[in-house]
């Protein structure tokens, strides 16, 4: 069968998959975001599931990096939902497909 | 006597010896969890009836004395009455997220007593960042209280889960601030290594307790504040102010899920009741030398009822504060005073290598300046600031 | 054997909590199934010994980043059935194929890789003294860093959500 990395390896493939594809269809600006969140949910694990198997954890190189991009995310986060608070104000929607003022 | 002060520990071990070796561990962590739960749930039937009659003779009258001796059965009395009220559930209301929310709150409040040491050898899992597990376990509920006050979808209940939500994430900054410089001087975030960093005891036979000194009596004094704020009691209990939104959050439960909201709420003070008195209170060291005899889980239970008997009087005295005077305090007065008491608890650890005779006392003067001083000045910007003109900013 | 339980049982709450997030209707629904999701990755970091990023992921994730999401959930009336309004986009195949090739790619890449058959011989632990002694030697320009960009987003994200007063306001009281 597979070995235990290979199992936290494609758990974290299916969260990103499932992140990407509803980033990709839903409408809402806001359930796009926590779309991107899930994916950098799924890249944490995967930095965090490679420092543990890792034949030298004693170097600490996939927990800091996914330290940092917990920090990173939650930055992230907190602007984008500023944003979508501010086209709100202007557009009075939410719905990704209305923000189309630049288009043509 | 340390007989009496291992006799639980010694329990659990036997009783756990009746056991085959392969489910040995599982039956201790089954022991300790069920001694946990028994003892707490017990002991909040017990601050139920001694809040209110402790709030009763400081308001001179009597709190409940028809139920049993001195109204001690009145725990009983309450707990029959929220099991056998009928459960109400608004016919508009999202009947999930109505039903998960008490479930949500008290699931992690009860994970929190998994890290406080009760005495020697008691502490039921030791983590490494056991202070971070804490506060982790305690910002994940606060998600319950925006589920309670959205699913029942009263305007009442949304604007006082709201105001909840704001106040506690206002005041999880000042709460973890002032427990860094203990995290600092302790040179850990286990919550064992910061009780024996406390067990020392002076020449004098006063115990090196954190408090005993300017940073941690200011650290103290900041970490009670905002733990009274993260409780929702009062003085800052506007989410459940009784005489403006009807009960806030918590309108439209009835029945056992108002009891659990109850409970979730007073054991999250007595979560963080434990956690001021091991950082802070020396955990369960005795005071001095020559009271080391009593039994360490005695000193524990000592010094978590005076700090709750310290919760009870503050509730009676002072009043309650309004949303903005509340987030104003937090934001610009307790924040920067927490900041400035890192550099105190530098400046107290530094000076701790001056070998002199007077070297306490100037310790002490410098110290206390440090922090004294910012706190007068910031107290005075805070009140000219509350008697400005009120902006109100809407949402669009 | 636990070890499996508890991996199977966690990795079906997270993919669970993932799908829910992406599919349902009701967006406080989908931001609550979000947050289910976060706690759960919280859980699999325990079992894998990073237990200071699995605290730190509840801290952050679970305490911080669901209320904001449920706060913006709430400030854009995205709550309120919009007459007409269909919750997928018109493109929404796409999404699903995009989705399963990555996830083929993924997934194919894994299993097809000679590296994954090394196992560990002992097993690994953080203890946060080293975490703090690495973040203050070797990893002291990415701390001070992400305290700037942490500065900067607070800042910038007050400026963009604020509202500007406008001159017909009336004034305050």
């Amino acid at each position: 069968m597979t070995t235990p990395l290979a199992n936290y390896l494609i758990l974290a493939a299916l969260l990103f998959a499932v992140g990407l594809a509803g980033a990709l269809m839903r409408r809402n600006a806001v359930l796009v975001l926590i779309g991107l969140e899930l994916m950098f949910n799924a890249a944490n694990l995967n930095f965090i599931a490679f420092w543990r198997f890792n034949p030298h954890p004693e170097r600490l190189t996939g927990l800091m990096f996914a330290l940092f991009s917990i920090a990173i995310g939650a930055a992230e986060a907190a602007i984008g939902l500023a944003l979508i608070i501010a086209i709100y104000r202007h557009r009075r929607t939410a719905q990704v497909d209305q923000f189309n003022s630049l288009k043509g | 006597m340390n007989g009496l002060d291992q006799v639980f520990v010694r329990l659990c071990h036997w009783f756990a010896g009746l056991f085959p070796a392969s489910v040995q561990p599982l039956i201790a962590c089954i022991v300790a969890i069920t001694a946990i739960m028994v003892v707490f749930a017990s002991c909040f039937a017990l601050t139920t009836i001694v809040e209110r009659k402790v709030l009763g003779r400081m308001q001179n009258r009597f709190g409940p004395n028809r139920v049993g001796p001195w109204g001690l059965l009145q725990p009983l009395a309450d707990g029959l009455k929220m099991l056998t009220k009928e459960d109400i559930v608004p016919y508009s209301a999202d009947k999930t997220v109505h039903f998960l929310a008490p479930l949500a709150l008290t699931v992690p409040i009860w994970l929190a007593f998994a890290v406080l040491p009760f005495g020697r050898n008691m502490t039921a899992v030791n983590f490494n960042s056991g202070v971070l597990f804490f506060f982790a376990v305690g910002s994940a509920s606060e998600l319950a209280v925006f589920m309670a006050g959205w699913s029942s979808q009263n305007k009442y209940s949304l604007i006082g889960a709201m105001r909840a939500i704001a106040q506690m994430i206002s005041y999880e900054v000042p709460l973890v601030l002032s427990t860094v410089p203990v995290l600092m001087l302790a040179g850990s975030l286990s919550l064992n290594d910061i009780v024996a960093a406390q067990g020392t005891y002076t020449i004098g036979g006063l115990a090196r307790w954190n408090v005993f000194t300017p940073w941690g009596l200011a650290g103290l004094l900041l970490f009670l504040i905002a733990a009274t704020a993260e409780s929702n009691r009062s003085p800052f209990d506007l989410p459940e102010g009784e005489s403006e939104i009807i009960a806030g959050f918590l309108t439209e439960y009835s029945g056992f899920k108002y009891a659990l909201f109850f409970l979730g709420e007073y054991l999250g003070l007595f979560a963080i009741t434990g956690l001021a008195v091991t950082l802070f209170l020396g955990g369960w060291h005795a005071p001095f030398q020559w009271l080391e005899w009593v039994p360490s889980w005695l000193w524990f239970a000592a010094k978590f009822g005076a700090l709750i008997f310290l919760f009870i009087w503050v509730r009676a005295t002072l009043p309650r504060l309004r949303l903005d005077q509340l987030l104003n305090f937090s934001w610009r007065f307790m924040v920067p005073l927490c900041l400035i008491n890192l550099l105190v608890a530098v400046a107290w650890y530094w000076s701790g290598a001056w070998k002199s005779v007077v070297a306490m006392p100037v310790r002490w003067l410098l110290c206390a300046a440090l922090i004294a001083l910012p706190y007068h000045w910031l107290g005075r910007a805070l009140r000219s600031a509350s008697q400005s003109p009120r902006k109100y900013i809407y949402a669009e | 054997m636990l070890n499996e339980i508890a991996f199977l049982l966690c990795a079906s709450i997270i993919l669970a909590g993932a799908v829910g997030a992406m599919m349902l209707r009701n967006l406080v629904h989908c931001a609550l199934c979000a947050a289910g999701a976060f706690a759960g990755l919280a859980a699999i970091y325990l079992q894998l010994n990073a237990e200071f990023a699995g605290f730190a992921q509840l801290l952050v994730y679970v305490g911080a980043v669901a209320i904001l999401i449920v706060f913006t959930i709430l400030l854009t009336r995205s709550t309120e059935l919009q007459p007409g309004a269909v919750h997928h986009s018109s493109s929404w195949w796409m999404g699903l194929l995009v989705g399963g090739l990555v996830l083929a790619c993924l997934v194919g890449s894994i299993m097809s890789s000679p590296s994954l058959v090394r196992l560990p011989s002992q097993p690994a632990s953080a203890p946060v003294k080293g975490i703090g002694e690495q973040l203050m030697s070797q990893y002291i320009m990415p701390l001070e860093t992400i305290g700037l960009l942490l500065t900067s987003a607070l800042l910038g994200a007050v400026v963009i959500a604020v509202r500007e007063p406008e001159k017909s306001d009336p004034p305050a009281r």
